[in-house]
């Protein structure tokens, strides 16, 4: 599994920008299943994102942005 | 804490302020006759120590009051196509110049009218749909026309507003046309920090953008990005900059620093000093809507949110942003239920 804001494993690097509520304002941008960045599509109420390889995912059917 | 950092506004008696006391002649000025202030008086309120801030906020709420009244203006906002910008907007994860995460995406006609229609759903009167470019091409326009013709044709008589870049007057033209009725287009900082901040084109080139939209008889809404580095005297020029072009809406953002941006490291703005600038900015434009935008969640949290309302802003933009996620839109519209403000409703605006 990948961090969804920075791509990184989660035991590599600095994840502090990725955590609290810096990473509770940014939607997933890399896909957590193989770390591409994602097209991402925010609006006033959730936010939709699609990795080539593994598909659409959205604030609906996700229970946290962080994770 | 002081003796003197204890005491409130209701506290300080007339023999307190000399003369020259800039929140006496803010009151004065700005509130008994509603004319700004000036830029070195600004930059007096931008210095002022915290402990005078409790009257600083008191005194740009009442100004809020009496020239504005006490509804709250709620919008929302959706990017329509997101990234891959030519410009070189240091602040911005959506210039296709910086390594940001943001991909292009654009959003279709279908996504374009549920978003207008969350946004209704709300009791915002206002909706803005939002580019990433330098300016529109005719794929935009025509991507623009279809979806406000789409909005409408799903019963939504929200208004909406654009902001699209900067424009050609025939490109003005067809936004009256579409009814398109306020053009958001911010001048970002001072007009002597601009240069540091982008360098694809020129405050000079926004302006003239301003200038067409204002004499075509639509709303101007242009404001900025406080926290780019802009010292405090800048700040006091950008405000009085501002006040001079008469905006009918000002946003006011916070910077968050973007990863991949040459501001990635930037340190967030201070609450306080936060605070201090929408009264500033309040007592230098006491007629004109001054609207929470993006960054207040990081910045200023719930609590200075709330003061926020209670210190000059009387317009807010509720849910997510344009790359951003926002707070949910029902905890600010709780918010101003609490601090008894209404929200300013559809029907006032047509």
């Amino acid at each position: 599994m990948y961090c969804v804001h920075c791509g990184r494993p989660p035991g590599e690097g600095e994840h502090t920008r990725c955590q609290g509520a810096r990473g509770a304002i940014d939607p997933p941008r890399f896909c957590p299943e193989c770390a591409r960045r994602m097209v991402v599509q925010v609006t006033p109420s959730g936010w939709s994102a699609r990795c080539s390889r593994h598909g659409d995912r959205s604030s609906f059917n996700t229970a946290s942005a962080t994770d | 804490m002081t003796a003197a950092a204890e005491r409130t506004g209701a506290d300080r008696t007339e023999a307190d302020r000399t003369p020259a006391d800039v929140l006496a002649v803010a009151r004065e000025q700005v509130l008994e006759r509603g004319a700004g202030l000036d830029e070195p008086r600004v930059l007096e309120i931008l210095r002022l120590p915290d402990e005078r801030m409790p009257e600083l906020l008191e005194l740009a709420h009442e100004v809020r009051m009496r020239w504005c009244g006490p509804e709250v203006e709620v919008e929302g906002i959706v990017s329509l196509k997101t990234g891959g910008c030519p410009e070189d907007c240091h602040f911005c994860s959506q210039s296709g110049q910086f390594p940001s995460p943001v991909r292009s995406a654009w959003l279709d006609i279908p996504g374009l009218v549920k978003a207008a229609r969350e946004t209704a759903a709300t009791g915002a009167s206002e909706f803005c749909i939002v580019a990433a470019v330098r300016g529109p091409d005719k794929r935009l326009m025509s991507q623009v026309r279809d979806g406000i013709k789409a909005i409408r044709e799903d019963g939504n008589d929200i208004q909406i507003a654009c902001s699209l870049g900067m424009l050609t007057q025939e490109q003005v033209d067809e936004l009256v046309g579409m009814g398109v009725h306020r053009y958001n287009h911010n001048l970002e900082t001072a007009r002597s920090h601009f240069p540091s901040v982008v360098t694809t084109h020129t405050w000079e080139e926004r302006w003239e953008t301003l200038r067409m939209v204002h004499e075509a008889g639509m709303e101007v809404c242009c404001g900025g990005i406080i926290g780019m580095g802009e010292t405090v005297e800048q700040r006091a020029e950008f405000a009085v900059q501002l006040a001079e072009l008469d905006p009918h809406e000002v946003p006011m953002n916070f910077l968050i620093p973007q990863p991949g941006t040459p501001y990635e490291d930037f340190e967030l703005v201070e609450g306080p000093d936060a605070l201090r600038t929408v009264a500033a900015f309040r007592l230098a434009m006491p007629r004109t809507m001054l609207r929470f935008a993006g960054g207040r969640e990081l910045t200023l949290g719930d609590l200075g949110a709330e003061k926020g309302m209670l210190g000059g802003i009387n317009a807010i933009i509720v849910g997510n942003y344009l790359t951003n996620l926002g707070r949910p839109a029902q905890q600010d519209l709780d918010m101003l239920t609490e601090l008894n403000m209404p929200i300013k409703a559809l029907s006032d605006t047509l």
